[in-house]
């Protein structure tokens, strides 16, 4: 029982991997980048949506807001603040062909916004961890035994919602349609009138948003938020998409829940401490056996835009 | 010379050897983001012997050395058969690997650290660092060096002209982690404690940026890079409570200037990567500013005028 119990726990953890693990999976097939600054944009939602619900607006323009309303500026902060990313990342990058290290050019520019975003943060709230005032963690759920808290499962629920919105909007709408285009070759795209620096903040759009609503679950999860909080999200994550291969949807939920699961298993027979190795362990193994992952693609990493 | 001036150069010194280990493999196109990994395996293994065995120091400066280029080497075979993102991934995760795997370690102390019993002055890490150095600018100037351009700005032309690509980077990848780990074997005896929280992620991509900040072309990248961002904190130090002080007095904010946050720096140095990546991707020293610095390409130029008077 207290087996299964561990289980549901990995489910309910490898939800909020899940949607972080689904942020970089989505820039990674559509624009062949790592974005560093996913884990970042995790922790802004979260450390903003705490402020707000401590402090409210600045400048005095209002005291603490209600959590939920808190929460939701702290999504479009995130929102916001990748879409200054796609700007310093993308738009006014030089590209020329030919350089075996080019690739690592908006990787490298999205490491420095890592810097800044967390050193900002930091400079401004400290690195203290800060406890959330959301809804009472204790409501728990019994179902046969196994206890679920409430605001788990719900956060599984949206979860799931979000991902089958997603792969519907990937394969059946226009704009879509479009992405898939870029991502299949950025050149054509362009000839056949997709205007790529139109479409390409969408995909930076999805991703602050994605962000944003796991560090708001995160944040009524766990009711507790800190500037670190996305470093070990994030590294789970980047596990988690890679065990599921890069670039496919549901091979980010799959790793992500996978990830999830293994660190739940190891606590429960080896203890906390071998999580780091076990986890990093699988993402070494299956890059070095089966480098695309379970479900992805051999494509990717081959020099697009 | 004073003890923060002593700080400075150890901790230049070894940034230095850490800059130019990441340099090699960046130079023939592989960006390892593992770089902790590799210092941790050199800083633990020199710890190990220094403190278990009583080995001399240059025993286990050597033996963190080979360490860590014997590793390197092993795990270049498969972890160079990934490209572009993977490759980051792969070596990323090796450094997290070695970590998680020290962290769990009773021999090596676990999450409490080892002390080390061998001190060393700035004396050694300086020397280390000046040989290495030279060795590097040698090292490109030869065949090798040559071969390594060629690799790093197209592998498939590199291939066709009989350039063993794979061999090239595995050198290159190796040599690499091993003077990495030689940074980390300086870390452990200048500071007479090695822990492993030390060698974190961040470690890891300060010193990739120290290389492609300064720029992976010539040598004169990562020396210049890592003494830029070693030494910049240190002169931010000073001149960020003058410029707040500065920003308050002429915004009219009266009241004591409390000093700026330590963050700032980091900050700063953000602020520069991206700056750099949209102005200079290259990094800030190339090829072609080194060659046009050169005085030996001055004389035929000078010559040339004279011939055309």
């Amino acid at each position: 029982m207290l087996l299964l119990q561990q289980i549901a726990n990995g489910l309910m953890l490898g939800s909020v991997y899940v949607t972080v693990a689904v942020a970089f999976t989505l820039t990674i097939s559509i624009l062949n980048f790592l974005n560093f600054t996913i884990p970042t944009l995790f922790m802004l939602a979260g450390m903003v949506g705490w402020s707000l619900a401590f402090w409210g607006l600045p400048f005095g323009i209002s005291g603490p807001l209600p959590w939920p309303l808190a929460l939701a500026g702290g999504v479009v902060v995130a929102i916001v603040a990748s879409l200054i990313v796609e700007r310093f990342t993308f738009r006014y990058l030089k590209t020329r062909y030919g350089d075996s290290t080019e690739h690592a050019i908006p990787l490298v520019s999205s490491l420095g916004f890592l810097l800044i975003l967390e050193n900002l943060v930091r400079i401004e709230h400290g690195s203290d961890a800060q406890r959330f005032p959301g809804p009472s963690a204790d409501l728990t759920l019994s179902l046969a035994g196994i206890h679920l808290r409430v605001p788990q499962v719900v956060s599984l629920a949206v979860v799931v919602l979000l991902v089958l919105g997603l792969v519907w909007m990937m394969k059946s709408s226009r704009i879509g349609r479009m992405l898939r285009a870029i991502a299949e070759n950025p050149d054509a795209a362009g000839i056949l009138g997709i205007e790529t620096r139109r479409v390409v903040p969408v995909v930076f759009m999805l991703t602050g948003m994605l962000c944003g609503l796991a560090g708001a679950l995160f944040a009524v999860n766990y009711g507790e938020v800190s500037p670190q909080m996305g470093e070990d999200i994030g590294s789970k994550a980047i596990a988690g998409m890679v065990v599921g291969g890069l670039g496919s949807l549901w091979g980010a939920v799959a790793g992500g829940v996978i990830i999830g699961l293994i660190e739940m298993m190891t606590i429960h027979w080896a203890g906390a401490d071998t999580v780091q190795a076990t986890v990093w362990g699988a993402l070494l193994i299956t890059l070095l056996i089966r480098p695309q992952g379970l479900f992805g693609h051999h494509a990717i990493g081959k020099g697009k835009l | 010379m004073s003890g923060y001036w002593i700080g400075l150069i150890t901790i230049l010194s070894i940034n230095v050897i850490f800059a130019y280990g990441i340099f090699l493999a960046v130079a023939t196109g592989q960006l390892n983001l593992g770089g902790a990994g590799f210092q941790a395996l050199g800083a633990y293994a020199a710890a190990y012997l220094a403190m278990e065995m009583d080995q001399p120091l240059f025993v286990t400066i050597a033996s963190g050395m080979i360490v860590a280029g014997v590793i390197g080497f092993a795990i270049s075979f498969p972890i160079l058969r990934l490209k572009g993102v993977y490759l980051v991934l792969g070596t990323f995760a090796f450094a997290e690997v070695v970590a998680g795997l020290i962290l769990n370690s009773d021999a090596l102390g676990g999450a409490t650290g080892l002390p080390v019993p061998t001190f060393i002055d700035w004396d050694v890490p300086a020397i280390a660092a000046v040989i290495v150095a030279v060795g590097v600018f040698w090292l490109m100037s030869t065949r090798f060096g040559l071969v390594v351009r060629s690799v790093h700005d197209d592998e498939v032309v590199a291939d066709l002209m009989g350039v063993n690509v794979r061999m090239v980077r595995v050198c290159a990848f190796a040599l690499g982690a091993a003077l990495a780990g030689l940074s980390g074997a300086l870390y452990a005896h200048a500071y007479s404690f090695v822990e492993i929280q030390v060698f974190n992620a961040s470690l890891s991509i300060y010193v990739l940026l120290y290389v492609l900040l300064g720029g992976a072309q010539t040598a004169w990248g990562p020396l210049f890079g890592a003494a830029f961002f070693t030494l910049l904190p240190e002169a931010l130090r000073d001149t960020l409570p003058a410029l707040k002080e500065a920003v308050f007095g002429a915004l009219g904010i009266e009241g004591a200037a409390t000093p700026p946050d330590e963050s700032w720096r980091f900050v700063i140095l953000g602020v520069a990567t991206v700056l750099m990546m949209i102005f200079r991707p290259e990094g800030l020293i190339t090829r072609t500013m080194v060659e046009r610095l050169r005085p030996l390409n001055r004389a035929p130029r000078a010559a040339r005028a004279e011939a055309a008077e």
